[in-house]
């Protein structure tokens, strides 16, 4: 295995510096759909989200229904999810964001519904015996101490986004999966691992940047751990 | 409604039933090489899993992997593997499966043993239980709810991991929807998915229903008669320890894999 000669063109190798450097334009572009489609996706599934965990959370049947539903969803493997969108959707692109969005909708809405479960009864009624309204413990009280529930959620759905877009190049909207279905066509092993390594790395990186905004915005859950 | 006359179309073409790729012979291939895999997972993951519960060792890998798991795209490995000396083989195929459905096995039975009330465990020991006996017959009934969460998971995982493993020309139901996909037969790939769904449904149904009757601690209290209000027969530490061990399966911090 050589790397610094273009050897390792030749030599099909699993490493190879060269085809970075003389791909990295295509690499770039495929990196950059893949994110666009992530963030795209967890935007579009916390907006959903957060208001319908809202609307149901107060019925029992409502939560039922909500739960069941997105147990279901998340047994559905994700080729079948998105040869069921097919016939509504179209082949498209906009096929690929909405079956990532629904997958990612049934790990929001869970943990969305968790958290604000776990808010204790006592700290909510002392905020209503100080006076607020409803929609004021909503949003100052009982969002932000089911953050911590909230962010896990986030950050499941964004990883399993990551890892799942890839079988987005079907329908010609994959980023980094179009690269390793077209190193898996041509037998091209530089190009499979180098896009599989990047996905993952996506992934850390996401899931790290996640982290710190959590860190950033529940200053009280740090001192606990002091 | 032209979807639904394609499908039902698709379905009653005869020629979809017969041969090496028709509905039974795929049918077949996807549930075998998903039960394989589940078997090696089970005979590989468990006994490791339970163990570090018991010694309560190893529980940042034993989370952490399934944090892994996640990240790591199941169309990449299975296109990784299919590019070694490997090519696409049933060993491929299966050494993936494996892959994925070790962590959701190894993190849920790691919990689920950890979690068991150390009092229970240490009155156990009192009584003179080795070990592998405090294991075996107090740890494990305890932890069984959760045990099987994991291997449920498992096979929700593995069965969505086998329909991948059509994308590189791997066996079972997946190749209808890949073939579907790839000449842009939208009656051939939706009919497909369906399949695909109906069997996923079926494996999470049957795994669900098998943690309701299997779990030991749930029989022992439908065999005792209701104790008597304030009665001393009454077996007050269990009911609450199995809320307290299925509490943490369906915990935001410990979600499920998709694939």
């Amino acid at each position: 295995m050589n790397l610094r000669t273009g050897d390792c063109l030749q030599a099909n190798s699993w490493v190879c510096a060269k085809f970075i450097s003389t791909r990295s334009d295509e690499l770039m572009s495929a990196l950059e759909q893949h994110v666009v489609l992530t963030v795209e996706t967890v935007l579009i599934a916390l907006a959903i989200s957060l208001p319908l965990a809202i609307a149901v959370r107060g019925s029992r049947r409502g939560t039922g229904v909500v739960l069941g539903l997105s147990t279901a969803l998340y047994t559905v493997p994700s080729l079948a999810l998105f040869g069921l969108l097919v016939p509504i959707t179209g082949l498209r692109p906009a096929t690929v964001i909405v079956g990532l969005v629904l997958y990612s909708l049934t790990i929001l809405i869970r943990n969305v519904l968790t958290g604000l479960e776990k808010v204790p009864t006592d700290v909510v009624e002392a905020a209503r015996g100080m006076g607020m309204g409803k929609l004021r413990i909503l949003l100052t009280v009982e969002l932000p101490l089911a953050l911590p529930s909230i962010f896990a959620g986030i950050r499941v759905a964004t990883v399993s986004t990551v890892a799942l877009a890839t079988i987005g190049y079907l329908i010609g909207e994959g980023g980094l999966g179009n690269l390793i279905h077209e190193g898996l066509t041509n037998y091209f092993k530089a190009e499979v691992l180098t896009a599989s390594v990047l996905c993952v790395v996506l992934a850390v990186a996401f899931d790290a940047l996640l982290v710190s905004v959590q860190y950033l915005v529940t200053p009280w859950a740090r001192k606990r751990h002091r | 409604m032209n979807t639904i006359n394609g499908i039902v179309d698709w379905f009653s073409d005869s020629a979809h039933w017969h041969g090496s790729d028709g509905v039974p012979a795929r049918f077949v291939e996807h549930v075998e090489l998903s039960a394989i895999a589940l078997a090696i997972v089970v005979v590989v993951a468990l006994p490791v899993a339970l163990w570090l519960g018991h010694v309560r060792k190893g529980g940042f890998l034993a989370v952490n992997v399934s944090n892994v798991g996640r990240a790591v795209p199941t169309f990449a490995v299975l296109t990784l593997l299919a590019l070694t000396s490997l090519g696409v083989s049933n060993l491929s195929v299966v050494l993936a499966l494996v892959l994925f459905g070790i962590p959701p096995v190894l993190t849920n039975a790691y919990v689920g043993v950890r979690e068991v009330d150390q009092q229970t465990v240490e009155a156990a020991r009192g009584m003179g239980m080795t070990g592998l006996q405090q294991l075996r017959r107090v740890e494990l009934p305890l932890a069984v709810p959760l045990v099987l969460n994991g291997v449920r998971l498992a096979a929700v995982q593995i069965v969505a991991t086998t329909t991948i493993a059509s994308l590189v020309a791997g066996p079972g139901l997946g190749r209808i929807i890949q073939e579907g996909f790839a000449t842009q037969n939208q009656p051939e790939l939706e009919s497909g998915a369906l399949l695909v769904v109906v069997l996923a449904l079926l494996v999470e149904g049957g795994f669900a229903w098998l943690q309701r009757v299997v779990d030991p601690v749930r029989r022992a209290r439908a065999r005792t008669p209701k104790p008597p209000s304030g009665g001393e027969q009454g077996r007050p530490a269990e009911p609450s320890l199995v809320a307290a061990a299925s509490f943490v399966g369906g915990d935001a911090d410990t979600p499920e894999t998709i694939s």
